[in-house]
């Protein structure tokens, strides 16, 4: 190779790192966005233990329910689409086979006590993250959220955002119907 | 009818588009005049086609013609007048409208203010110019026609996107859109001269004020942004590092590059290859920011126009333009030598640190943007990358970039001597030192981060006084100083301001992010918050019919020691087309503080969530911004580049390629 012909290799590597940069590109451009997956399904729940909202000498942990199908709903004073959703919990928490715990998630605890006197209140007991550590180890990505959790204290499934009448009566009652029978 | 002329015009355009981005660029390597003359009329019949097609949208618009599927989606007959005109650029197809309409702008201000360029110079720059015009006009006819027409026609349109109706919006896009494309005139320069083998102090001469144009839209257009942002969002917050905020922010950190990078090639002559890379990728990074927000790969809360299926052409597009380009430079670059030597302490190699600081600040930005995407595209999960990372990556480049700004300008060309630059700087150091140490506990408060950025404030403005002193220091008497002053160039003192500007940003910043506070209160009519001295009072709360929405209202009253300060109306909005609630919150605004008043949702009948904020010299980040700009149309309008431009008026073109070559 001659020297005049050296030099020209120099800055084939930019080249080479765009092209990289398109290739990505194109292949993000098949991707939805607005689907967030969870690593957790299928996986053991992680454990906890944490002060009850209404009782805060008491601790509820997850041990409490192994053996049991149920749902554990992440909740705020401060979430406004746990608003919209409320009502819905409500409904279904009168069913005996719909048990809803709530995890008050980065509350103040006097905020969250009025919330429930005011709207009711569809758990059976709530648990009190009020630093939101618990809720970080479940990779809460925003509230609400709801974790459908079997027997052996694995998650089924996880709904990011308001649960729905239909979500509730198509895929989640069904599903702890199933796992009840287990 | 009108939308009819509007569609034929832009498919004339894109022929013309086409014809000027072959046949100039033919005839300047062929040496055949006649198709290197055709290089000016055809991007001045493109633009007037441009703008015909333009007002016909407008026209659209402003008659409410629903008929036009454009027109439907995106405006109302209930919206007010000045709505539907910026509604042009309110969705996808008008915004890549306005998009080549200002790229036809440009071409047309480089036809006129080129009569000192060589002919083939400007034939190359319009032809390269042409090429990025037919990508985006093709684009705009196969995939976004924006006069498709729409049967049945609807009674009426779907409304404007509730949070594009704010007058920061009506400006933002083309500010924004002004500064994106004015970088692909020095792009479009930067392949000129790879394309003539002519990289040299000229060229670097001729693409300075346009870049600085270029720059100073892209500034107001992302301050803008974040003004509006600030303003319209409602829970004040100026800066998100939104991926669609992150696109405007890397090719201004490019370009920032770029003007300084400028300023060695053409004093000096060094850094050329550098200077060339970084205009291509300055404009590479407009590109890429405009197929990010275009194609909807990101999530964003920009999302306002997004429709993935054309991303795949904006993509190929890119990968053309920005691909042939970097292999062109790749080729070529062997041929230009580097230029002028340096020393290890010099104003070179001040202006090499801070250029390789700012282009390694401009890829983590895009490494934090798309890292995200890179993890999805290889099926490894999803993440998002969030303040922390950019927090963390940002200051440390962004301190030794400050200090040396400091320093550059009274380091000398070539050779600098470490121990008269310190003499001279030792007792701005010691201001910002102190200003560092001391301002904040004043202030209230000291933390490292707090002292770091008043001492980095401080450090701009004291060595720019030194800089300013070291100017006028041989003059010996007031005269002489005086005259030395007017007779130093424009550029010069717009290269100060817009340091200043950088002090004043870094001021606001650190301020509004070190003493800011807020409170969430629940509240009744009569009930008062306290806040930073502040006492804020609700009289009560109302309804409030508005032109196209329903609206919540708040009267706040504000005091300070008993005496009152002013009374602010927040509201909750619900435009009523598109049944979209937002939050418009009131902000009393002054120079060193804002008050920031957000009505949040009701807790019952009565009682109210409230945000209040305090956000002390929040507005000089604005203000900042606003003074960099200034500094950069200073710079801009330089004699020495007007002098060039009114050349034509005065001589005929021949006499003005015998002067720029002569200045070569």
């Amino acid at each position: 190779m001659s020297a005049a012909a050296l030099p020209r290799m120099r800055y084939v590597w930019i080249v080479g790192v765009f092209a990289a940069l398109v290739v990505m590109l194109a292949l993000g451009l098949r991707l939805d966005p607005s689907k967030v997956p969870s690593p957790l399904i299928g996986k053991e729940a992680p454990r906890f233990e944490l002060p009850r909202l209404q009782e805060p000498r008491k601790t509820f942990s997850d041990k409490e329910m192994l053996g049991k199908v149920w749902l554990l709903n992440v909740w705020a004073s401060w979430c406004v689409s746990c608003r919209d959703e409320h009502p819905v919990l409500v409904e279904y928490a009168k069913r005996e086979d719909v048990p809803i715990y709530g995890l008050d998630y980065k509350d103040k605890r006097a905020d969250a006590l009025a919330w429930l006197r005011d709207f009711g209140d569809p758990y059976r007991l709530s648990a009190f993250d009020a630093d939101g550590r618990v809720g970080i180890n479940f990779g809460v990505y925003g509230v609400p959220e709801t974790y459908l959790i079997d027997k052996r204290g694995i998650i089924r499934y996880k709904r990011i955002g308001p649960v729905t009448p239909e979500l509730m009566d198509r895929k989640i009652v069904p599903m702890m119907r199933e796992l009840a029978r287990e | 009818m009108i939308p009819e002329i509007g569609q034929f015009a832009l498919s004339l355009a894109l022929a013309v588009a086409l014809a000027q981005s072959i046949l100039p660029l033919v005839g300047a390597a062929r040496g055949i005049p006649g198709w290197i003359a055709l290089a000016r009329p055809a991007a001045q019949v493109q633009f007037a086609l441009l703008a015909l097609a333009f007002v016909c949208l407008t026209y659209a618009f402003v008659t409410n013609d629903f008929s036009v599927a454009y027109v439907a989606m995106h405006s109302n007959s209930t919206l007010p007048l000045v709505y539907r005109m910026a509604s042009v650029w309110g969705g996808h197809r008008g915004s890549m409208l306005l998009w080549t309409l200002l790229l036809g702008a440009w071409m047309v201000a480089v036809t006129l203010f080129s009569a000192h360029l060589p002919e083939e110079m400007v034939a190359r720059v319009l032809g390269v110019m042409g090429i990025v015009s037919a990508g985006f006009l093709a684009f705009i006819v196969f995939t976004s026609d924006p006069f498709a027409r729409l049967f049945p026609v609807p009674p009426n349109g779907q409304d404007l996107n509730p949070l594009l109706q704010d007058p920061g919006m009506v400006v933002h896009p083309p500010m924004l859109y002004m500064g994106y494309v004015g970088f692909s005139v020095a792009f479009a320069f930067a392949i000129a001269a790879l394309l003539s083998g002519r990289l040299d102090a000229a060229w670097a001469r001729w693409s300075r004020p346009w870049t600085l144009a270029a720059w100073m839209f892209l500034t107001l257009g992302i301050a803008l942004g974040s003004a509006w942002s600030y303003y319209v969002l409602g829970w004040g917050g100026w800066w998100f590092w939104d991926p669609v905020e992150n696109a405007s922010f890397m090719p201004w950190l490019a370009g920032t590059a770029l003007i300084h990078s400028l300023a060695v090639t053409e004093k000096r002559g060094s850094f050329r290859s550098w200077t060339v890379l970084l205009a291509i990728c300055a404009f590479a990074l407009s590109l890429l920011g405009t197929f990010l927000v275009r194609s909807g790969i990101l999530t964003s809360v920009h999302a306002f126009a997004v429709d993935p299926r054309r991303g795949v052409f904006i993509l190929i597009l890119f990968a053309a333009l920005v691909g042939s380009s970097l292999l062109l430079f790749a080729v070529r670059t062997a041929r230009i030598g580097l230029g002028g030597s340096f020393a290890v302490v010099s104003r070179e190699s001040s202006l090499l640190a801070n250029n390789v600081l700012l282009s390694v600040a401009a890829a983590s930005v895009l490494l934090g943007t798309l890292y995200p995407l890179a993890l999805d595209a290889l099926g490894a999960g999803k993440i998002s990358v969030g303040p922390p990372y950019f927090d963390a990556v940002f200051v440390p480049l962004m301190a030794p970039a400050v200090f040396l700004m400091g320093v550059g300008p009274l380091a000398r060309w070539k050779r600098a001597s470490l121990p008269e630059l310190a003499v001279l700087l030792r007792w701005a150091l010691a201001v910002s030192v102190l200003c560092g140490a001391l301002l904040p506990l004043l202030l209230g408060r000291w933390s490292p981060l707090i002292g770091l950025g008043l001492a980095l404030a401080a450090w701009v403005v004291a060595s720019s006084v030194v800089t300013l002193r070291d100017r006028v220091r041989h003059a010996g008497s007031a005269a002489g100083a005086w005259a030395r002053l007017r007779s130093t160039p424009r550029s010069w003192y717009g290269m100060m301001i817009a340091h200043l500007g950088i002090a004043v940003f870094i001021a606001g910043v650190t301020v509004v992010k070190g003493y800011e506070t807020q409170k969430d209160v629940r509240m009744q009519a009569g009930d008062t918050v306290e806040l930073s001295g502040y006492t804020f009072r609700l009289i009560g709360v109302s309804k409030v019919q508005g032109p196209n929405y329903t609206a919540t209202q708040a009267q706040m009253q504000i005091t300070r020691h008993g005496r009152t300060v002013t009374t602010l109306y927040p509201q909750r909005r619900v435009y009523t087309v598109q049944h979209m609630p937002t939050i418009n919150a009131a902000i009393d605004e002054g120079l060193m503080r804002h008050l920031y008043v957000t009505l949040g949702d009701p807790l019952n009948a009565t009682t109210w969530v409230v945000r209040v904020q305090y956000k002390p010299l929040v507005s000089w980040i604005w203000l900042g911004c606003l003074v960099m700009a200034l500094g950069g149309l200073l710079s801009a309008t330089d004699r020495r580049y007007r002098v060039a431009a009114t050349m034509r008026r005065a001589a005929s073109s021949e006499v003005a390629v015998t002067q720029a070559g002569a200045a070569r």
